[in-house]
């Protein structure tokens, strides 16, 4: 039986389909999933879209920003007030595929891909899932990427944070070995409130340096106090590899990844990158 | 599975095929309705040769959901020529020998235009962001990039007279 083809008008009506068949595939901007479809790893179930327009909006409201699941990398560029985010959107692939890709798709893309995704774990994003007919809940970014390990299939609404206080607070690196699109060496975001006096609340993230994007821990508690001095940025290398497991494939070994970790995000912290 | 009816303007006419519910818009576009123009490169995405422009935007319609297109305006390199006469772009291809074994070609052409539509006056640095997504592995790029440089450069010129 080859694929079948759903349309969901709403939100929670996809969210109710979803929930009932664990044979249907959400499609989002379908870069993904329909590389599975051409490839012929997706042959049977249902393939559903969602036609409504809530999840292809983007509101800036003051400080919170809110990014539907369906917004694509392009719109992210399209938007002005989105500028510190334009680093990361324009992280992902060539012109065509960043007018595909879709904001809901990265969260769920395997390193490594993702980008965009480590971005959001530097903001604290909250993930707004939706799973089954009902309102959204809103899931911490970790604990939404742990239950995507899990295998856990919601749907997701969209993502919430907060805008940085200073633009400069935020920072995104991603390191590709062919330019000016590739695959991720290493990917970088951080997020340093008081990143020009003293830094509280640190949080920086990685892409590629392990199975799914996740924080460095020993980077911000390195950080955590300090200024982005010379000696705040020594330590924040010294702590760099701490949770690290990345993987050797077509781009990178496990042992180049952690060699040039550490100079990477030392350039980032010091403006130099 | 019943296949699904799809209607879209196709360079300017309209058009209609039956596809099957997960087809690519590629599939449909040689397939259904005999335009051979976008090429089947890779099937992943990663090539670009198959790049079309849906209701201006480029997209690579190896990864477009064919069903999505309803009611869409789709243009592809066939479309680009208005007659006998060549797009400045696809003339300006053929003067700096940006074509060799032409694959890439049609990809080029739309990547190109889609870029230009938006940012008349691109750097050298922006058209090689604007064709990023596409790969060439006979001239080096270099010839592609003049080339597009050369329309830019030419249609910024006109502007300007
Ligand atoms: C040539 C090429 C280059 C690429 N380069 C990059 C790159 O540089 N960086 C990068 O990060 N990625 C890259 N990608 C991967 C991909 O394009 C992006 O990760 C993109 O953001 C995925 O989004 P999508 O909307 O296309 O996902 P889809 O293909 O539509 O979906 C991917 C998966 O996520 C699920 N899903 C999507 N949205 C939701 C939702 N809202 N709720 C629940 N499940 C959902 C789908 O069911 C599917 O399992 C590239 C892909 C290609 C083909």
């Amino acid at each position: 039986m080859p694929l079948a083809l759903r349309v969901a008008q709403s939100l929670s009506e996809a969210a109710g389909i979803l929930a009932a068949d664990s044979r249907t595939t959400l499609l989002s901007g379908g870069t993904l999933v329909m590389r599975d479809v051409n490839e012929g790893r997706l042959i049977e179930g249902t393939l559903l879209r969602v036609t409504d327009p809530a999840w292809r909006q983007i509101q800036v409201s003051g400080t919170r920003i809110e990014l539907g699941a369906g917004a694509t990398m392009a719109a992210i560029l399209a938007h002005r007030e989105l500028a510190f985010l334009h680093p990361a959107a324009r992280a992902v692939g060539g012109p065509a595929i960043r007018n595909m890709a879709t904001i809901g798709g990265n969260l769920f893309a395997e390193t490594p891909y993702g980008d965009f995704a480590v971005a959001l774990l530097a903001l604290d994003a909250q993930v707004m899932v939706l799973a089954g007919y009902g309102s959204p809940r809103a899931v911490p970014i970790e604990e939404f990427l742990a239950g995507r390990a899990r295998g856990e299939a919601r749907l997701v609404a969209s993502v919430q944070f907060n805008r940085p206080v200073a633009p400069g607070d935020f920072r995104f690196l991603k390191v590709s070995r062919v330019k000016p699109k590739g695959l991720s060496v290493l990917t970088i975001a951080t997020h340093l409130p008081g990143s020009t006096s003293r830094i509280g609340q640190a949080r920086v993230a990685y892409g590629a340096m392990a199975p799914l994007p996740v924080r460095a821990r020993g980077v911000e508690r390195a950080l955590e106090g300090k200024a982005l001095d010379a000696g705040g940025i020594a330590a924040a290398r010294a702590a760099a590899l701490e949770g690290t497991q990345p993987a050797t494939d077509a781009i990178a070994s496990d042992w180049y990844r952690r060699e040039v970790l550490p100079v990477h995000l030392g350039r980032l912290l010091a403006g130099q990158s | 599975m019943a296949k699904v009816p799809v209607q879209f303007r196709l360079n300017g006419s309209d058009r209609a095929a039956f596809a099957d519910p997960a087809d690519n818009l590629l599939t449909v576009l040689r397939r259904g309705l005999n335009d051979f123009g976008p090429k089947y490169g890779c099937g992943q995405g990663t090539c670009g040769t198959c790049s079309v422009l849906v209701d201006g935007e480029l997209r690579l319609a190896c990864l477009t959901l064919a069903a999505s297109c309803e009611g869409a305006s789709i243009e592809t390199v066939s479309g680009m020529a208005d007659g006998p006469n060549l797009h400045p772009l696809q003339q300006a291809f053929m003067e700096h020998f940006a074509a060799q074994c032409g694959f890439c070609t049609p990809g080029m052409l739309t990547a190109a235009k889609a870029l230009l539509a938006r940012n008349p006056n691109p750097s050298r640095d922006e058209i090689i962001d604007g064709i990023a997504g596409n790969i060439c592995r006979c001239t080096g790029y270099e010839p592609i990039i003049a080339a597009i440089e050369s329309v830019a450069r030419g249609a910024a010129a006109g502007q300007r007279r």
